[in-house]
């Protein structure tokens, strides 16, 4: 496929000899919802780390709008729009939410130091739009009200939301998503969901997300992969993926 | 009267030097979290190294700008084979490997230049001037001023750029902050490369009154009070802690010294942070951790 913003080929991860990714390929087409679901252990988080950097592949290679990423690091997948929220909060639990959404725009900064210790050129007019910028996203993940609170006294839930607006701001290409709503009761799920659409929809972000609750999963997402063990036993629409023998055997057992 | 204010003023410009070395550990504890072990063998290395130069008849801007040169390409090669390893490992192993890394600079010091005490001319006149009614040692004021000069612009400098900002972030959660594009080995050596500045600021001021020796890096001790009082993560709380502890430590050895059978001054401060230790464990500035339990 042509169109895919990213692709996974053939890759292999293993922790210590224990197989945690084994030969899986699959692609992500640009605009598009893609799940990742599998049960615990599967590999889901493992290959997020992958995409963006955290880990290394054994085998394979990554490729990203159309560029296959040598040596990826974390902050080379930032720089090229590849943003992420992980599965237990990585917030900067010091600083307010405001200046949490604001050390998201790092990679769209760029004025030099000099010119901002000396509020120089681009600096003071950056440093304006970027106050806009994060003001929006603030604004667009409905978490105004707490702008100013320091992010460690934050319920969970809001904690959530804050990452994905220090993910949005920068206007990633690619969002990826490691369980955005674990542990929240089935409104906030719904709001949550809707949240991603949207930024699916109207910033025509492509977004790569894991979840384990499956009616969230198959009423949100345009594509589903499915992970067990590592590998791939499912890949298609969520209507394909629900009536897959593979599927139904990893997530419910088979009959003995 | 007039001795206690002199012995006031003479406290708080001592104090300004407490601080002085006192901000070298605070910029490193802002980037990485980290307690510095390393930052007094940076103070004597480059003390060691200006003196050196300065023997070897060089000028006096010619050595400072060397010397200058020297911590910063140290503060690099420390950034490359150090702490680039280190990445997202344990504060602890960060802390050890300062430990480690204060045995190599010292060393190193030790090796290349020896270990002879030197004396150390700013040409500088240690003499006491007329304030009003009291009188102030020359050398005291200059020392102050030229320090007070080095924490308001590495302030502005860290408050009012993104850096500051982004070092904060990386001390939060290194991880994180990587994978929202922050820079962590330019930003470590650009705290490195900093702190060796604050390090050779602080070595030819203390060198000068102390001489240049192996003793030098006791100074940080003096600087632990200091943190205490003003916390880990704040630049103003230096020079505050700094300036409380110059002055308390003189008052006392004037005032309560004899009482108790004299060179008060030095525990004095340890018992100042050790008040502060039990009434504020975060210090004056220091961000109270928040925990959720």
């Amino acid at each position: 496929m042509s169109d895919a913003l990213l692709s996974i080929r053939g890759v292999s991860l293993s922790f210590k000899g224990i197989k945690a990714l084994t030969a899986l390929s699959f692609d992500v087409a640009a605009g598009e919802i893609c799940a990742l679901i599998g049960p615990n252990g599967a590999g889901k988080s493992s290959l997020l780390n992958v995409i963006n950097g955290v880990y290394r592949a054994d085998e394979g290679e990554i490729a990203f709008a159309g560029e296959i990423l040598h040596r990826p690091t974390p902050i080379g997948a930032a720089r090229r729009g590849i943003g992420r929220t992980f599965q237990n909060n990585a917030l900067f639990n010091r600083l307010t939410v405001l200046n949490n959404v604001l050390a998201g725009l790092t990679r769209k900064a760029h004025a030099s130091l000099l010119e901002h210790a000396f509020r120089l050129g681009r600096a003071s007019g950056e440093a304006r739009r970027f106050r806009d910028l994060a003001e929006n996203v603030i604004a667009f993940v409905e978490i105004q009200a707490y702008r100013d609170v320091i992010v460690g006294q934050l319920p969970y839930g809001l904690q959530k939301r804050v990452e994905l607006a220090r993910a949005l701001v920068s206007e990633p290409r690619l969002l990826l998503l490691d369980e955005p709503m674990a542990g929240m009761n089935h409104d906030e799920k719904r709001e949550i969901s809707q949240l991603i659409i949207d930024v699916n929809r109207e910033l025509g972000t492509t977004i790569v997300l894991i979840e384990h609750d499956i009616g969230v999963v198959m009423g949100l997402s345009d594509h589903v992969v499915v992970l067990d063990y590592g590998r791939k036993v499912g890949d298609g629409t969520p209507d394909e993926v629900r009536l897959n023998p593979e599927v139904i055997a990893a997530y419910l057992g088979t009959r003995h | 009267m007039n001795l206690f204010l002199e012995t006031l003023v003479g406290g708080l410009l001592a104090g300004v030097m407490y601080s002085l070395v006192a901000i070298g550990f605070v910029l490193i504890y802002k980037a990485s979290g980290v307690f510095n072990f390393a930052q007094g063998s940076m103070v004597l290395f480059a003390a060691l190294t200006f003196v050196t130069l300065r023997e070897a008849e060089y000028g006096f801007v010619a050595a400072l700008l060397i010397t200058l040169l020297v911590m910063v390409v140290g503060a690099i090669a420390i950034e490359r084979f150090v702490l680039r390893s280190l990445v997202n490992q344990s504060d602890l192993t960060l802390f050890m490997a300062t430990l480690g890394l204060s045995f190599v600079i010292e060393g190193l010091a030790q090796l290349l230049m020896g270990a002879s005490v030197h004396e150390l001319n700013l040409g500088i006149d240690d003499l006491p001037i007329a304030l009003g009614s009291i009188q102030v040692s020359q050398f005291d004021l200059v020392a102050a001023a030229t320090a007070g000069a080095l924490v308001i612009s590495l302030s502005l400098f860290f408050n009012f750029t993104r850096i500051g900002i982004s070092l904060r972030a990386i001390a939060d959660d290194p991880l994180a902050a990587q994978s929202i594009g922050i820079r962590l080995p330019v930003l470590w050596r650009i705290v490195w490369g900093v702190a060796g500045l604050v390090a050779l600021v602080a070595g030819l001021l203390w060198g000068a009154r102390q001489g240049v020796q192996f003793s030098l890096t006791l100074v940080v001790l003096k600087a632990l009070p200091v943190l205490i009082i003003g916390g880990f993560t704040s630049i103003g709380g230096a020079i505050v802690g700094g300036l409380l502890i110059g002055a308390t430590e003189s008052l006392a050895e004037i005032y309560i010294s004899d009482l108790l059978g004299g060179s008060v001054s030095t525990w004095f401060a340890y018992v100042v942070a050790l008040v502060f230790l039990l009434a504020r464990p975060a210090g004056l500035f220091g961000e109270r951790a928040i925990e959720r339990v």
